[in-house]
């Protein structure tokens, strides 16, 4: 065991926590709305729009997320068309690649779980709204979505721990996140296992302070109180 | 369409032995992954609270530290560790362990907590009687758990692990950054040389949603014989 290089490189890896803290909390925001998007979607009785909706989480939730980032990454610039547009300022910087795989990966489970949580909303519910005469537009955005969330916070808390996760794929496209300079530092020491316990540790820590986070508001949010 | 040809002018036939190879390192890791289980699951609902903090352990740590880390840890960690082990019997040479094997160990572990979460989970959906029941026939602990619990718990936990074969399905991808041929590997190998990343990327993702419609399909079946009973 070398515990002065777990001291020397704890300042390092915890300096590269703040890009994956970034990472996640982009694509989780960009995500979640996108998640909310396609789930309405996958409720709506035109059959091409419910099966456009079905089509996109079913490519993103069957093919690794490796995939995803290096067709966004390495293959989008192939197109000559795209690298004229304005889209190339994002598209060029690995940064924004991994924001753009990550959100749309995550909003594909997003939406599957919003939409089982929208699908086991009791029809008395919405009925109870219907007749105190409340609009359509109202029961869905005041009552619906509200109890949606509540609904889904177990399910949506392990797919935040999840994308902090998979925020470690990162480093494959050059970005110096947790997992990057980790790797770094392993392949210029060679001593992973001092590492590894360092770097793990900064993401149990994060694992734990979600699972803390998702905890209380799903006692905040409970139907007894 | 040509890139995809068979033989030499083509990367058909690579891709083809890199979708074996993913299949191979999948089922590995997923037995592999079973054997982890089969010895953590006991101590995770063992009534001795040390056995317990051990299978806590394990399925915390390896669910919430990312994939790419456990198997940085094991590329470069890995032969270091055979080594060491090997130098207390007095063998000194440098030792290689193989990318498979290595990939194989890695993801097996990780699949091996998410089993074993599962496990536990249908075990305590078991009736109690069955237990009870096991206990007043006289057989032993281990008899208990392998004879009567298992095949019981195998048909309750099989939609769990069909999810967590496709985690593993997917998180072979992984390995590909330790320079083990398969689909992702093969895909960048092949990009690289013909510059068309886009294409060969794509068709990665569609070999990988093949995979898991495939799959899908043949555990549906499973557990559908495996609930006949019900």
């Amino acid at each position: 065991m070398d515990f002065d290089l777990m001291i020397t490189s704890f300042p390092k890896l915890l300096g590269a926590t703040v890009i994956t803290l970034k990472l996640l909390s982009a694509s989780i925001f960009f995500g979640l709305f996108l998640g909310l998007f396609f789930a309405i979607l996958r409720l709506n009785k035109n059959i091409f729009i419910n099966k456009f909706a079905y089509g996109y989480s079913y490519i993103f939730r069957g093919t690794p997320l490796l995939v995803q980032i290096f067709i966004i990454y390495f293959g989008l610039g192939q197109i000559e068309y795209l690298r004229t547009t304005f889209l190339w300022i994002i598209l060029k910087e690995p940064y924004w690649c991994a924001i753009i795989a990550f959100t749309l990966n995550t909003g594909a489970y997003t939406s599957e779980i919003l939409r089982s949580a929208f699908q086991t909303i009791k029809p008395g519910v919405i009925e109870a709204g219907k007749s105190l005469g409340i609009s359509n537009k109202i029961i869905f955005y005041k009552i619906q979505i509200p109890i949606a969330i509540r609904q889904s916070l177990p399910a949506y808390g392990n797919e935040i721990i999840l994308m902090m996760k998979g925020t470690s794929l990162a480093s494959t496209v050059t970005l110096m996140d947790l997992t990057g300079v980790a790797k770094y530092i392993i392949s210029t020491t060679f001593k992973p296992i001092e590492v590894f316990i360092v770097a793990g540790g900064i993401y149990l820590f994060m694992t734990f302070i979600i699972h803390n986070v998702i905890k209380y508001l799903e006692k905040k949010y409970s139907f007894q109180q | 369409m040509e890139l995809l040809a068979f033989g030499k002018t083509g990367w058909g036939d690579e891709l083809f032995y890199a979708t074996l190879m993913t299949i191979a390192v999948s089922v590995s890791a997923m037995l592999i992954g079973f054997i982890f289980a089969l010895i953590f699951t006991p101590l995770k609902l063992s009534k001795y609270k040390f056995l317990n903090l051990i299978g806590n352990f394990y399925t915390t740590v390896i669910r919430g530290v990312p994939e790419l880390l456990v198997i940085y840890l094991f590329f470069f960690g890995g032969s270091g560790a055979i080594m060491y082990v090997a130098s207390i019997f007095g063998y000194y040479e440098y030792i290689e362990i193989n990318a498979f094997i290595t990939g194989s160990m890695a993801i097996g572990i990780i699949s091996g907590a998410y089993s074993t979460e599962v496990f536990r989970g249908a075990i305590q959906s078991i009736d109690k009687g069955q237990f009870e029941a096991a206990k007043v026939l006289g057989i032993n602990k281990f008899g208990q758990f392998y004879k009567i619990i298992l095949p019981q718990m195998l048909r309750l936990a099989i939609p769990n692990l069909s999810n967590v074969w496709q985690i593993t399905l997917k998180d072979t991808s992984l390995i590909s950054v330790t320079g083990l041929v398969e689909i992702m590997r093969q895909s960048y190998i092949a990009a690289g040389s013909t510059r068309d990343p886009l294409f060969f990327y794509s068709f990665a993702a569609v070999l990988y949603l093949l995979l898991t419609y495939v799959s899908m399909k043949f555990i549906n079946k499973l557990e559908a014989r495996y609930s006949r009973g019900y």
